[in-house]
């Protein structure tokens, strides 16, 4: 891929539903209830279940590797800044997409827009992918 | 509340993990990466929430009230099964703010020769 600054990466949808959120708190070690329990996440005063933070960061980590492969992400950070609400039964779509801003020292800078609902759930998301 | 004398302070996980293929497979299959000849970026989550908490269980936090607030990771390289990794957590940065506390944890996981990959947690402690 093309990784000259300014180049728009194509956007990639993805799904979160209960089922996967479940897989991931497998996966992950994460069995917070507010995660897989409507009960739980609204007596907490949430408004339904909601997405690991993590699990959004790990589908756009996944993003990332398709840029280079996983081998090539040397850093990744993002802040959580609203919930992925994920209602039973329903699909809930994340469209991600990337920038490349700078390059140095053999290094990429992506920039990620992580939407949910038309909403940004990740905040000043960026990658460093390794060139070639 | 945090014990404010620990602001600094690392602390040594003593045991290894060990880093099964099974667990990179698991973790790919969840977030959707398919290749698992190496880790995915957001793997090592996995070792540090877990590790930092069993680290920290003594430091005055209330694990039970943590919300996720950033997450960043460094990787030198990239995890492998195979991998024995040491953990080790050190509290950065603590501020409160509206009674809710703010803690950046480091998270360093090494193997006996290399540091593989540093995370930072920043978690927000809810009032």
């Amino acid at each position: 891929m093309n990784l000259t600054p300014g180049t728009e990466i194509p956007t990639k949808s993805f799904v979160v539903n209960r089922e996967l959120l479940v897989q991931y708190a497998n996966a992950s070690g994460d069995q917070n209830p507010i995660h897989q329990n409507e009960e739980f996440a609204k007596s907490v005063g949430l408004p339904n279940v909601i997405a690991h933070g993590m699990f959004t960061m790990g589908l756009a980590g996944e993003y990332l590797s398709e840029i280079n492969g996983s081998a090539a992400v040397k850093e990744f950070s993002a802040k959580f800044i609203k919930p992925v609400v994920v209602p039973k039964g329903v699909n809930v779509e994340l469209k991600i997409s990337g920038v490349v801003g700078e390059v140095a020292d053999g290094l990429a800078k992506i920039d990620l827009t992580v939407i949910c609902d038309e909403v940004k759930v990740l905040g000043n998301a960026k990658g460093l992918i390794k060139l070639g | 509340m945090l014990n404010p004398d620990l602001i600094g302070h690392t602390f040594k996980g003593e045991s290894a993990v060990q880093i099964s293929q099974e667990s990179i497979n698991k973790f790919a299959a969840a977030v959707g990466e398919k290749n698992i000849d190496v880790a995915p970026p957001t793997f090592s989550i996995s070792i540090t929430l877990e590790q930092s908490q069993k680290l920290l269980q003594d430091s005055g936090l209330d694990w039970t009230r943590v919300v996720h607030g950033e997450q960043k990771f460094e990787i030198k390289r990239p995890i492998i099964a195979g991998d024995k990794l040491t953990c080790s957590s050190t509290i950065e940065t603590y501020r409160v703010v509206a009674g809710n506390e703010i803690v950046t944890v480091r998270s360093d996981l090494n193997t006996e020769s290399e540091l593989v990959v540093s995370t930072w947690s920043t978690l927000v402690v809810r009032a």
